[in-house]
């Protein structure tokens, strides 16, 4: 039996359509809230030790407390705590350890406070970080492409391996776009940072999404040696049911990790993990629904215009 | 067909073996059991703790931008203020204290376990002073080494040493005193060789101040000797016990009174002893200056243990969904490459040790990621002998098949995680680092295990009866 996944080729463009176009949204109306690792500042991680059941100090009172030390803007964003305890992690502009030593005692005289970690971070430091990301996520991008066509240089029929190359590529701009505009929202909501954990989730994410497009086209491209090259849609369409069992499959068992991670591991790695199990369900998404139907599309669309280019003539 | 029994046994010893060093309590535990009962002395496996990072076990992490304006050598300048902080921190009671040279003019100290950061950083933060002491005389000596024993005793009887008549005496070092030569006159040291012996010397420059002061100082202590401190202490580790203590006392005895501003320190010594001792001349004479911080990282030591179990908890409970996933779905083969899994697992935590790789939470997290990918392959291989089997192929032909058809997908996709993984970590942030290296590592070992051991496991437990029990495969 052959599912025919090209025949609704339409329905996945205009899902995938909305969702990267409000991404794009988000990210220009929202932007992203960068971590203090890129920009500089300080990162504190405190617990409140309230009396039974009070709740923790609210923001403002947080915020007036801390008022006389010229600290810029504050954000309070809140955290599980520790046994029970409400917890908080403050944000603000950089601070030497004197200043950060009074910011603790005046956090206890509100209410008894201990904490739990602490980060300063100069802005050189975050420039500098900032530029070595973006280097990194470029000499990704092109060592993926050049991998890509350099895998499928043997594949010229009927459509040529560049077009495998392009298509895998924008498979894996929805597959990173779609978790930057969750946690541009995020941030919007909940102050959530893109930190460097969240990066090396990304750039994995790149690397999980083209390894599940090399699968399916490396199935395709096996088929159209076995069958020839006629019928280019059957062919991929075959391809995709081959494969169905092992995409699930696969997707599922890393879900199965990161769902744990995301539920019972710790405070630190759950932005982690949520990054990594929304770019990779919209990977394993991508490859079957975007991927394969786009390159089902370009061929139509080229036969197409092949078939008015002669009939002009 | 012996061969692939050898084979599996070889295997399944190197997992054992593996798992055991992982975590030998339960092993040790055994062997304590048995000894106890049979009385019997069956040794221990070798225990080696994992190395946890900063974020795990708790304590600081601190950057530092060097002023490297003032100084022309600068890598020596460096490798110079390394060593200062490397003592200071030492002297601090840290138990594994990390100091390393970043790229051309950042320092990064490591100190686990240290929770007074503000002591720590102005200890790190003071500019380093050289100071070169005289002999007491000994009648002063004397006076010194009776008030300590008096202090001593006082303390001893629960006494307040406060009382005693000029207890800060006590605190002087007995046996020497400064003088008013510091590191500020000297101008440079250098290793040299001398040109008969070829011993190496180190000869040390004055300034014009520097060289009224020595030869005044020379002068009146001709065959004396002059002691070296750096920061309070000896510069060398000269009684040789591996650490810097009240014991080392590095003094070279003066010859004659030297005018003009330039001296040599001759004696019996290496010349790694040498270089260290004029590196550390050197430091005290051009200090690099360090000042606060641009960096840090302070991790309370609960927060550090709460995320390890958490995230160790997490990986249990990853493993366990995957392992019955992998039954339900794929059976008998699926049993087989859990069982691979598993051996993955301590293979991988072996590896871990023995390099041994320092863990953070990112590598726990790049190494719970890689649980979850490491099946993939043998998905990929499984998916396609199912395909063979029904296609009619007879058993053994369609598990040649599987392996050797998926094989050019598993290489592409590995491949490609490989690429990013180097790339990740070539950024050189150590969380990005972490993460990369066991991803990396775990993608390589995966190999290894969904591949060639769980191709072992087929190869030895499918057989003929396999032929009757099809809806296992």
């Amino acid at each position: 039996m052959t599912f025919q996944f090209t025949k609704y080729s339409i329905v996945y463009y205009i899902i995938s359509g909305i969702l990267v176009v409000a991404t794009i949204v988000c990210l220009f109306t929202f932007g992203l809230k960068f971590g203090i690792e890129f920009v500089g500042g300080s990162n504190m991680e405190v617990v409140f030790q309230t009396t039974q059941g009070a709740p923790r100090p609210s923001n403002e009172a947080i915020q007036d407390a801390l008022k006389s030390f010229n600290l810029g803007q504050i954000t309070v964003q809140p955290t599980a705590g520790y046994k029970g305890y409400p917890g908080a992690i403050l944000r603000f502009k950089g601070i030497d350890e004197a200043t950060h030593q009074q910011i603790l005692t005046e956090l206890n005289k509100l209410t008894p406070t201990t904490e739990k970690s602490f980060q300063y971070i100069g802005p050189s430091v975050g420039q500098e970080l900032r530029n070595k990301t973006e280097l990194a996520i470029v000499l990704a991008l092109f060592a993926i492409t050049l991998y890509i066509a350099f895998a499928f240089r043997k594949v010229s029929k009927p459509v040529s391996s560049w077009k495998y190359g392009i298509t895998s590529l924008i498979a894996l701009f929805h597959d990173v776009l779609i978790p930057l505009g969750v946690f541009s929202i995020l941030g919007k909501l909940y102050n959530v940072e893109i930190t460097i954990p969240i990066i090396a989730a990304l750039l994995t994410i790149l690397g999980f999404s083209v390894h599940d497009t090399i699968v399916i086209f490396d199935r395709i491209r096996e088929n159209i040696l076995r069958k020839g090259m006629g019928q280019f849609e059957e062919t991929v369409n075959w391809s995709l049911t081959q494969t169905l069992g092992r995409s699930i499959s696969t997707v599922l068992t890393v879900e199965f990790v990161l769902i744990s991670l995301y539920f019972f591991g710790g405070e630190t790695l759950k932005d982690f993990a949520l990054a990594l199990i929304i770019g990779i369900t919209s990977g394993t998404y991508s490859s079957i629904f975007i991927a394969s139907p786009l390159l089902v599309s370009w061929y139509k669309w080229s036969a197409k215009r092949e078939e008015r280019r002669t009939s002009k003539k | 067909m012996a061969q692939k029994y050898y084979i599996f046994i070889g295997v399944l010893v190197i997992a054992v073996v593996a798992g055991i060093f992982a975590y030998p309590n339960y092993f040790n535990q055994g062997v304590d059991f048995l000894n106890q009962k049979m009385l019997w002395t069956l040794p221990h496996f070798p225990e080696k703790p994992y190395v946890l990072g900063l974020d795990l076990q708790g304590g600081v992490s601190l950057v530092y931008q060097a002023d490297l304006s003032q100084t022309a050598d600068k890598t020596a300048s460096m490798a110079g203020l390394r060593d200062v902080i490397e003592r200071r921190v030492n002297m601090f009671g840290v138990s594994e204290p990390v100091v390393e040279v970043q790229g051309q003019d950042r320092l990064s100290v490591e100190l686990p376990g240290v929770t007074n950061v503000e002591q720590a950083i102005q200890m790190i933060g003071q500019t380093p002073y050289l100071e070169f002491d005289e002999e007491r005389a000994q009648t002063e000596t004397q006076q010194i080494l009776d008030k300590i024993k008096e202090v001593q005793d006082a303390q001893a009887k629960g006494q307040d040493i406060s009382k005693i008549t000029d207890w800060q005496t006590a605190l002087q070092n007995p046996y020497f005193k400064p003088t008013e030569l510091t590191g500020k006159y000297l101008t440079k040291a250098t290793v040299v060789f001398d040109q008969t012996t070829y011993k190496p010397q180190i000869q040390l420059k004055f300034d014009s101040d520097g060289a009224k002061i020595f030869a005044d100082v020379t002068g009146r202590n001709i065959n004396k000797p002059l002691a070296i401190y750096l920061d309070g202490f000896s510069i060398i580790d000269t009684s040789g016990d591996g650490k810097i203590d009240n014991q080392d006392l590095y003094a070279p005895k003066v010859q004659n009174k030297i005018t003009g501003g330039d001296a040599v320190i001759t004696g019996d010594m290496s010349n790694a002893t040498a270089t260290s001792i004029a590196s550390r001349l050197n430091s005290g004479a051009l200090p690099v200056k360090i000042g606060a911080p641009i960096s840090q990282q302070t991790v309370g030591p609960t927060l550090g243990s709460v995320s390890l179990q958490k995230s160790l908890v997490a990986a249990l409970y990853g493993l366990l969904a995957v392992v019955i996933f992998m039954v339900v779905f794929y059976r008998f083969p699926g049993l087989l490459a859990s069982i691979a899994l598993v051996i993955y697992v301590a293979i991988t935590l072996a590896i871990f040790k023995l390099i041994p790789v320092t863990m953070s939470l990112s590598g726990i997290g790049g190494f719970i990621l890689s649980i979850g990918m490491a099946v993939d392959a043998n998905i990929l291989i499984f998916a396609r002998m199912k395909e063979e089997i029904k296609a009619g192929r007879g058993l053994a032909g369609a598990i040649d098949e599987g392996f050797k058809r998926a094989w050019p997908s598993i290489r592409d996709s590995n491949f490609n995680s490989l690429i990013v993984c180097a790339i990740l970590f070539f950024m050189a942030t150590s969380f990005i680092k972490g993460f990369a290296f066991t991803l990396a590592l775990g993608i390589l070992v995966s190999l290894f295990s969904a591949i060639f051991i769980t191709r072992i496991f087929l190869m030895v437990f499918v057989g003929k009866w396999a032929e009757k029990a099809k809806w296992l495969l």
